[in-house]
């Protein structure tokens, strides 16, 4: 079981919050931005849950018009490089009215056969930077642990956009190795982390 | 605990469902869990709105997204797309949730979650996400995932869901605070 005595201080990242143990869902660990270059988590991705959930809320960049994302790693490993197979669609609509859709985002996406393969895996796409602008949703992970299978991930985020567009990403995948992850990383793909919260839960197994 | 169970709101004939205490800066995030929300009336959408502190009345200014799948029970129309009539682009009506067009027939009614982020945040606009499952009075199975942003910065304290048109007949709202 993750301690707040184990896990004081990862990172850099600030941990906070204890372990509880009655509910199906239990908070593991606290990740709070203060213009970070990136969040991690390296301790309690475990066996302990089958599930893990990553809950972030306002999510604020340092730089415009940047993308927010994760990468996973292995044992002692810390690249962040793991190769994924993901697919990646918004539903967008700008304030003025104009723009609004449904679509899918081969840019965004991955493949492990292709050219940006082991990158960064975007959950919030071209987020604005005005000071009210932010991003929230919700990173689900299957079986971390599995030393057999692929990880499955999906994501559901809702975000405000460079350009004042309302827009909700949803993003969904399999982290292609069967080594257990044992870190995640979440990060802008340019500039810092300038605000932002994120708690990583434990799925209750019964 | 992770999620707590700070309230539980169940209609019979009532034309709204407001809840006007527990939003505060407790938790996190709030997470509204709608139980088979059954419309008097046919044909009509179930909505949630907000209030801002010190502020009156459920009208604040809303963008957001739609986009629904969609299968009639004999088989056809099966379809996925963005759905333009139930997005909001700085408007103040009540904001669709769930699902669209549902019917009254008995067996007929709504459920899903809404997740509010940061409510209490007096820097940021409020993200919400949407995601439900309703039977349509055509007899169709309607999936519908709305998001968007509260586009105000002052804190959110009071949430109003409805029909936009009749009484909500049967239903459940239960209020979770996430910490």
């Amino acid at each position: 079981m993750p301690t707040i005595a184990n896990m004081a201080k990862v990172n850099g990242i600030v941990i906070s919050g204890t372990p509880a143990v009655s509910d199906a869902h239990v908070l593991i660990a606290t990740a709070t931005a203060s213009s970070s270059a990136t969040l991690s988590f390296t301790l309690g991705l475990d066996n302990l849950y089958d599930v893990y959930e990553f809950r972030f809320e306002n999510i604020h960049g340092q730089t415009d018009d940047k993308s927010f994302g994760f990468q996973v790693d292995t044992g002692s490993d810390t690249d962040y490089d793991q190769p994924m197979t993901t697919t990646f669609f918004q539903a967008f609509f700008n304030e003025d009215g104009s723009g609004e859709g449904l679509a899918y985002s081969t840019g965004n996406d991955q493949a492990t056969s292709g050219d940006g393969n082991g990158v960064l895996s975007k959950i919030l796409k071209d987020q604005g930077a005005d000071a009210d602008q932010s991003g929230s949703g919700i990173l689900t992970l299957y079986a971390p642990s599995s030393t057999t299978y692929v990880k499955h991930f999906t994501t559901d985020a809702q975000m405000s956009q460079s350009s004042n567009y309302s827009q909700r990403v949803l993003t969904a995948g399999y982290i292609n190795i069967t080594a257990a992850i044992t870190s995640i990383q979440f990060k802008f793909d340019s500039g810092n982390i300038d605000a932002g919260e994120i708690k990583m839960y434990g799925i209750a197994k019964s | 605990m992770a999620k707590t169970l700070i309230s539980t709101h169940t209609a019979s004939a009532d034309s709204s469902i407001d809840i006007t205490s527990g939003i505060t800066s407790t938790y996190d995030s709030y997470e509204f869990h709608m139980v088979n929300m059954h419309p008097a009336n046919n044909n009509v959408n179930f909505t949630f709105q907000v209030n801002a502190d010190g502020q009156s009345g459920f009208n604040e200014t809303i963008t957001s997204t739609s986009f629904r799948a969609y299968l009639k029970e004999d088989g056809t129309g099966g379809t996925l797309g963005y759905d333009g009539g139930s997005d909001q682009a700085e408007g103040t009506a009540y904001q669709r949730i769930l699902s669209t067009g549902t019917g009254s027939d008995d067996d007929q009614c709504v459920s899903g979650i809404l997740t509010l982020y940061a409510p209490a945040s007096t820097t940021y606009v409020k993200n919400f996400l949407a995601v439900g499952n309703g039977t349509d009075h055509g007899e169709y199975t309607v999936n519908s995932y709305m998001g968007g942003y509260i586009n105000v910065t002052a804190a959110i304290d009071e949430i109003s869901f409805k029909f936009d048109s009749g009484n909500i007949d049967a239903g459940t709202i239960k209020m979770f605070g996430v910490s």
